[in-house]
């Protein structure tokens, strides 16, 4: 065996013999702008950085990886919140965002096929025109990449209706950790066999490297109706999508924000929410115009039965895009009253909404840290923002404890430490509070049917890695994988 | 046996390979297994918990979907499938990802499974997804076992996310009596904002279902007469979501992109269908044949659309001498699957595409 130093260097030459020296990087300042995804928290700078232009050099990339036994990390637009993409020390970072052809818009059969580093919103800005677009719509729609989407399984607002990025592949085209590229699905609603489509997305990038999407094209609704509410309190809030729900109305997006969430926005973008208010809703509901017209009247009903003490109703687009705005920029918004802050993604069943967010206020008082509640609130996911100052001793110490608190009162109320950002490197240590040891081996299984040699983004997701060899169960002594000094435990 | 830890002890001492039955009503779709040894979970009946407010339920994989309709019903709440196998239990429903003709709006078993308690074939009991909605801790084993036809584990509790049911609906019609006619039907109705539940199509005519609030199917049932030509009519036609095959016919799925409808019923024709009927607004259509030997070539006529054809009802003489599956791209690496889950082939062998 060679030392990884000059397999990396071997590595490193053969790429560029074939990609190009524009397309490798190997300078220290070069590499270190990757060392990063939008989880700025962890910092790892990769060994390589890779820039291939096609699904043929990224398929000889990995091959090389897989010779030289060189692990490998996938990257689009780095936006990830779980460090999912976190590069790998000895390892390479494939970067995608050269791979940006819209290849097919194929609107007879309601397909797209894009490549990987196609930005999301693209997608909908080359349909649209023609009455068709991309439903999955994460925040980060404006930058961040469809084969980004695919590996996190990305949701966003309006998800509640639509569904997220798994219901919205229909192909694959994937390069394997050994370098064989397979074609996954297709353009039809299914085809014979496991379905490896369903299975890939939102795998974290922890199966293979996907060098083609094929979505699904939604018809654009005939008609969109948005209502900013204003309440007093987040119980109300939480009332009126409860009694929304329970009249059978499947709205297009149902957003929470509470009294520290809306301060936030009001001062990075002056969104001009209801003064006063401990909470806003944001409801829409799109779809045929007559349904759209019937189920906005009793929302408005709703709305005001449960205490709004302001409804305001877009006219227009523009009006909507207003509405919109304070909660799109919320993330960013909470950087103009608070140093620093930690976005936490937690799901819970919505019904516990009212006494997880008690629990959340108790947590926070308990640590004296600040938390804005930021929410998807038709189907219980939260973003609590977690408010601190670095530079204050403990400060961070309090807030990852309020953080990690947080995820453990979703895990009681019987929901989930992640609903759209991931596990990343982030939460993996989270995931043991939610599966068993065995159900994490099990779901280990498909990895080693698709990554026998842990090359993929490893150190992902699973707390501790498998040995492809074991079966599922209890496990004793030291890690074969840390004793070889592949792995750490942690 | 009536719990998980039972089902569990079940699977652990069966002696040998075996089929996992639950209905019985599609013990015969896909290849015919290697041995005729079956395990009951007929018995594991109980709906474990429904959170109406969440609009989600977990049920044991015995339930049948009938049973869990009915107990849901009183809430205003659905599952959203509906396939019509007479009995059909949900672990049968998602071990074959049975779909009926809302499977348009709704999707199927892989879009509305969000988690399940499942015990692999040498007992070990696990769990993968959740109870809520949106979840993407962990990989999403749900979609893996969704139509892999019991190959990889038994099913044992099933966790989905319901819709409110539709309080009216709405039928809009249209004749269609050439292959061109469907097609512009289906792509009419797929292009109409109305918003349609189902687009089927049998018996030369495609059906348009429309469902929601009673203010509004009204007008969009008008929009949608008007987008494809047809009629508004009282109720759906008799039979409607059947399966179009049967006793001694052979039976078949055909998929395909959905603009090749045209073209699928052409082949359809020249390979001798007697009828035809399906989902054709999400490219899918099954068919009865007379002889299972016209299928390869129908796969055949049909591969440049992306097109498959499946095998799901025939005797077992026809199943082991024309295969249902037909030729499946990635299967090397679906082998290497089912080893990691089930490496002495216990469960089903011989049921699933290439002999898995």
């Amino acid at each position: 065996m060679t030392e990884p130093a000059a397999d990396l260097a071997a590595l490193a030459a053969e790429l560029t013999a074939r990609l190009g020296a524009d397309a490798v990087y190997t300078d220290p300042e070069k590499l270190r702008t990757y060392e990063c995804d939008g989880l700025t928290a962890y910092r790892v700078v990769p060994a390589l950085v890779v820039l291939p232009s096609s699904a043929e050099d990224v398929r000889f990339v990995v091959r090389r990886c897989a010779a030289y036994g060189v692990p490998f990390v996938a990257r689009g637009s780095g936006t990830g919140l779980s460090g999912g993409a976190l590069p790998h020390a000895e390892g390479v970072l494939i970067v995608l965002s050269r791979l940006t052809r819209l290849v097919e818009i194929d609107l007879a059969n309601q397909r797209a096929v894009v490549e990987p580093g196609v930005i999301n919103l693209n997608v909908s800005r080359a349909t649209l025109p023609d009455g068709y677009y991309y439903a999955p719509d994460p925040s980060s729609q404006q930058v961040c990449s469809i084969g980004g989407n695919v590996a996190e399984n990305s949701g966003g607002a309006h998800c509640l209706k639509y569904g997220f990025t798994a219901n919205h592949v229909t192909g694959l085209d994937v390069v394997l950790p050994d370098g064989e590229l397979v074609g996954l699905g297709g353009k039809a609603v299914e085809r014979p066999g496991y379905d490896l489509v369903g299975a890939f997305v939102g795998s974290e990038g922890t199966l293979g490297v996907t060098t083609g999407v094929t979505v699904r094209l939604l018809r654009s609704p005939e008609a969109v109706q948005t209502l900013l509410a204003g309440f007093a309190h987040t119980d109300d809030a939480g009332a009126a999508v409860s009694a929304i729900i329970a009249a059978g109305i499947v709205p297009a997006a149902v957003e929470m924000m509470d009294a520290l969430a809306i301060e936030a926005a009001e001062a990075a973008v002056r969104c001009g929410y209801p003064a006063g208010a401990g909470a806003v809703l944001i409801v829409e509901l799109d779809g045929p115009a007559a349904e759209v017209e019937a189920g906005f009247a009793r929302v408005r009903q709703i709305c005001a039965d449960a205490g709004a003490f302001e409804l305001r109703v877009a006219a227009d687009d523009v009006e909507r895009g207003l509405i919109w705005r304070g909660r799109k920029s919320a993330f960013a918004a909470v950087g103009r009253i608070s140093p620093d802050y930690y976005v936490q993604d937690g799901v819970i069943p919505r019904t516990a909404l009212p006494e997880v967010l008690r629990e959340i206020g108790e947590i926070a008082e308990r640590n004296g840290v600040r938390v804005a509640n930021v929410f998807h609130a038709g189907d219980g996911n939260l973003h609590p923002l977690v408010l601190f100052d670095a530079t204050q001793p403990g400060q961070t110490e309090r807030a990852e404890e309020v953080a990690g608190a947080i995820l453990d009162a979703c895990i009681a109320h019987g929901g989930s430490i992640t609903g759209e950002h991931g596990v990343g490197s982030d939460k993996k240590h989270h995931m043991p509070r939610m599966f068993s040891a065995t159900d994490l081996d099990v779901m280990q299984l498909l990895r080693c049917a698709f990554d026998p040699e842990h090359l993929c983004n490893p150190g992902k997701v699973f707390p501790t890695p498998r040995l492809c060899g074991e079966a599922p169960g209890p496990r004793r002594g030291v890690h074969p994988l840390v004793a070889q000094g592949r792995a750490e435990m942690f | 046996m009536r719990s998980v830890a039972e089902l569990a002890e079940a699977v652990r001492s069966a002696p040998g390979p075996f089929v996992v039955r639950g209905g019985g009503s599609k013990q015969d779709w896909g290849g015919a297994p290697d041995g005729s040894a079956y395990l009951d979970v007929a018995d594991l009946r109980e709906i474990v918990d429904h959170a109406a407010g969440d609009l989600v339920v977990t049920a044991q994989a015995g339930v049948r979907l009938a049973d869990l309709q009915a107990a849901l019903a009183g809430a205003g709440q659905w599952l959203a499938l509906d396939p019509p196998e007479a009995g059909a239990t949900l672990g049968g429903i998602v071990a074959t990802a049975a779909t009926g003709p809302r499977r348009l709006l709704y999707g199927g078993p892989r879009d509305l499974l969000i988690g399940t308690t499942f015990v692999l074939a040498d007992g070990t009991v696990a769990r993968a997804g959740g109870k809520v909605v949106k979840n993407v801790a962990g990989y999403d084993l749900c979609k893996l076992f969704c139509g892999s036809y019991g190959t990889l584990a038994v099913l044992a509790e099933l966790t989905f996310r319901l819709h409110p049911l539709p309080e009216a609906g709405a039928v809009v019609v249209v004749e269609t009596p050439t292959p061109a006619d469907v097609g512009r039907a289906v792509a009419g109705a797929l292009h109409s904002q109305a918003v349609a539940s189902a687009i089927d199509y049998a018996d030369g005519r495609v059906t348009v279902l429309i469902e929601g609030v009673e203010a509004g199917v009204g007008a969009r049932a008008a929009s949608m007469a008007e987008a494809i030509g047809g009629e508004i009519a009282g109720t759906v036609p008799e039979g409607f979501g059947s399966r179009p095959w049967g006793e001694g016919e052979v039976g078949i799925k055909v998929a395909a992109e959905v603009a090749a409808v045209p073209q699928v019923l052409e082949a359809l024709r020249a390979a001798g269908a007697t009828r035809v009927s399906g989902p054709a607004g999400v490219g899918v259509l099954y068919a009865a044949l007379a002889a299972v030997d016209d299928v390869p070539p129908l796969r055949e006529a049909i591969a440049g659309h992306d097109g498959s054809v499946v095998v799901l009802h025939a005797s077992e003489e026809d199943r082991r001498r024309v295969d249902p599956w037909g030729p499946v791209a990635g299967l090397a690496l679906m082998r290497r699957v089912k080893e990691r889950f089930d490496p002495q082939r216990r469960l089903a062998p011989g049921r699933f595409v290439g002999g898995i």
